[in-house]
C-alpha cells in the first residue's frame, strides 16, 4: 500500500485527485441525487483500491558482508521446519565443504494484532524453543551453530541479522507449496529481490517426515 | 561489498536502524491520519444525522450559504497548494527565492482564505444557536478553519526560515512536512465545500 501523504510530491498528487473525484461526484450529484451517492461510492472505493494496490516504495538491495577472512557464513531463516531433515542434509553438505559459521534465526511468529501491541512475548518463547532445539541438531552436522529469534517478519528478521552477522549466503527453509504462508507472500521471491546475497530455498514437509517415522 | 566497506569505515554513532515492528515515521503519519479522520468523522456523523436522518432542509429556510464566495475562496486555497509545490520543487532545484516566493504567495493566499471566512460568518445571516443546520455548518467550516490557522502557522515559520537562509537542495525536511500538512488541509477543504454547500 502507498502512504497519499508520505511526502509533499504524493500528498499534491493526492489533492489533484481529490479534486477529480469532488468533480465526478458533484456532476452525478447534479444529474440525480442517488447517481451521486453511487458516484461517491465508486470514486472513494476506486481511489482507495488504487492507493492500496500501489507497491510500498522499496528500500535498495541490503548485502552487508564482511571482507575480512573468515569461515563462510551461512543465515538459516526457518519457523516449524527449523528441525525439517532436508534443512539439517543442506547445512551438513555446506559443513563438508570446509569451515563454516551457520547462524539460525528463527522469526518469532506472531499475530498481527498481538505484532502491533507489542504483545510478544509467548512468540519468541516459542521461536526460543525452535532456535535451541535446531541448535542441538545442527550442531550435529559438525559445523559452528549458534541461534537467535528474530522479527515476526521474515523480510525483517533476515535484514536485521545480515547487519550484524555478514552472511555469504541465506538458506530459507519453508513448508511445501500449498501449506506455506511465507511462499504465498512470495517470500523467496522477494528476498531475491531485496538482498544481494545468494539464497537457497529449501523445502521441508514435516508431515512426511512424521508420516516415515510411523 | 560497498555497502559493507562504507559500514567499517564509518565514526561515529551508528546510522538509525529500525530492526523490528513499524517505522515512527509511518506509524506517526498513520496515528495523525487516524485521528484526523475520527475528528472530522465524527462531526460529519453530526452532518449525516442532521441532514439525512432529520431530513433537516439544507440550507435551512431563510438562510442562504455564500456558495460562490467560498467558491472563490476555494480557487485561492487550491492555488496556494500549487505555489507550496513550487516552493518546494524551487528549493530541490537549489532556487532559494523561488522557495521564499512560493512560501509567501501560500501564506497570503491561507490568510486570505481565512479572512475571508471570518467576513462571510459576520455576514451570513445566523448563528450557531439557529438550528441543527447552523450548528454543523459552524463546526465543519470552523474546524478546517481551526486547521488552516495551525497551517498558517506552520507556513510562517517555514517563510521565516526560508528568508533567514535554514533550507537549501540538500535540506528542507522542515518544507516537506509542511507542505503535507498543507496538502492534506486543502483536501479537507475540498471535502467540507462539497458536502456543506454543493451538495
Amino acid at each position: 500500500m502507498q502512504n497519499p501523504l508520505r511526502s509533499e510530491a504524493e500528498a499534491f498528487r493526492f489533492l489533484i485527485v481529490v479534486i477529480g473525484g469532488a468533480v465526478v461526484i458533484v456532476a452525478a450529484a447534479y444529474i440525480n441525487t442517488w447517481l451521486g451517492v453511487a458516484a461517491a461510492v465508486i470514486v472513494v472505493a476506486g481511489v482507495a483500491r488504487w492507493y492500496w494496490r500501489q507497491p510500498s516504495p522499496q528500500p535498495p538491495r541490503l548485502a552487508l558482508r564482511d571482507d575480512r577472512p573468515h569461515p563462510r557464513r551461512i543465515l538459516v531463516i526457518a519457523n516449524e521446519t527449523v528441525g525439517g531433515r532436508p534443512l539439517r542434509e543442506e547445512v551438513a553438505k555446506r559443513a563438508a565443504q570446509g569451515t563454516a559459521e551457520i547462524l539460525v534465526v528463527a522469526p518469532a511468529l506472531n499475530s498481527p494484532v498481538k505484532h502491533w501491541v507489542s504483545d510478544e512475548d509467548g512468540a519468541r518463547a516459542e521461536a526460543q524453543q525452535r532456535v535451541d532445539a535446531s541448535v542441538a541438531r545442527l550442531a550435529e552436522t559438525g559445523a559452528s551453530v549458534r541461534g537467535e529469534i528474530g522479527d515476526a517478519e521474515p523480510l525483517q528478521a533476515i535484514e536485521d541479522a545480515l547487519r550484524t552477522f555478514g552472511a555469504d549466503e541465506i538458506v530459507l527453509s519453508t513448508h511445501p507449496e500449498g501449506r506455506s504462508h511465507w511462499l504465498e507472500q512470495g517470500l523467496v521471491d522477494e528476498a531475491r529481490r531485496r538482498f544481494a546475497v545468494p539464497i537457497t530455498h529449501v523445502v521441508v514437509d514435516l508431515e512426511a517426515e512424521r508420516e516415515e517415522v510411523r | 561489498m560497498a555497502a559493507h566497506a562504507e559500514h567499517l569505515e564509518h565514526h561515529g554513532p551508528p546510522a538509525p536502524h529500525y530492526s523490528s515492528r513499524v517505522s515512527p515515521s509511518i506509524l506517526g503519519m498513520f496515528l495523525f491520519i487516524a485521528s484526523e479522520i475520527m475528528l472530522f468523522g465524527s462531526f460529519f456523523t453530526a452532518y449525516f444525522f442532521v441532514r439525512v436522518v432529520n431530513a433537516t432542509p439544507w440550507p435551512t429556510p431563510p438562510y442562504h450559504l455564500p456558495i460562490y464566495v467560498a467558491f472563490i475562496n476555494t480557487c485561492i486555497l487550491v492555488t496556494s497548494s500549487f505555489t507550496m509545490h513550487w516552493a518546494l520543487q524551487s528549493i530541490k532545484r537549489g532556487n532559494v527565492w523561488g522557495l521564499r516566493a512560493g512560501l509567501l504567495l501560500t501564506f497570503l493566499m491561507g490568510l486570505t482564505f481565512l479572512i475571508t471566512q471570518a467576513i462571510e460568518y459576520s455576514r451570513i445571516g445566523f448563528n450557531t444557536s439557529n438550528g441543527g443546520f447552523a450548528t454543523i455548518f459552524f463546526c465543519l467550516t470552523g474546524l478546517h478553519g481551526a486547521h488552516v490557522f495551525v497551517g498558517l502557522s506552520i507556513l510562517l515559520f517555514m517563510t521565516i526560515r526560508a528568508f533567514r537562509g535554514h533550507f537549501s537542495a540538500e535540506h528542507h525536511h522542515g518544507v516537506e512536512i509542511g507542505g503535507i500538512y498543507w496538502h492534506f488541509v486543502d483536501v479537507m477543504w475540498i471535502v467540507v465545500y462539497v458536502t456543506v454547500y454543493i451538495l
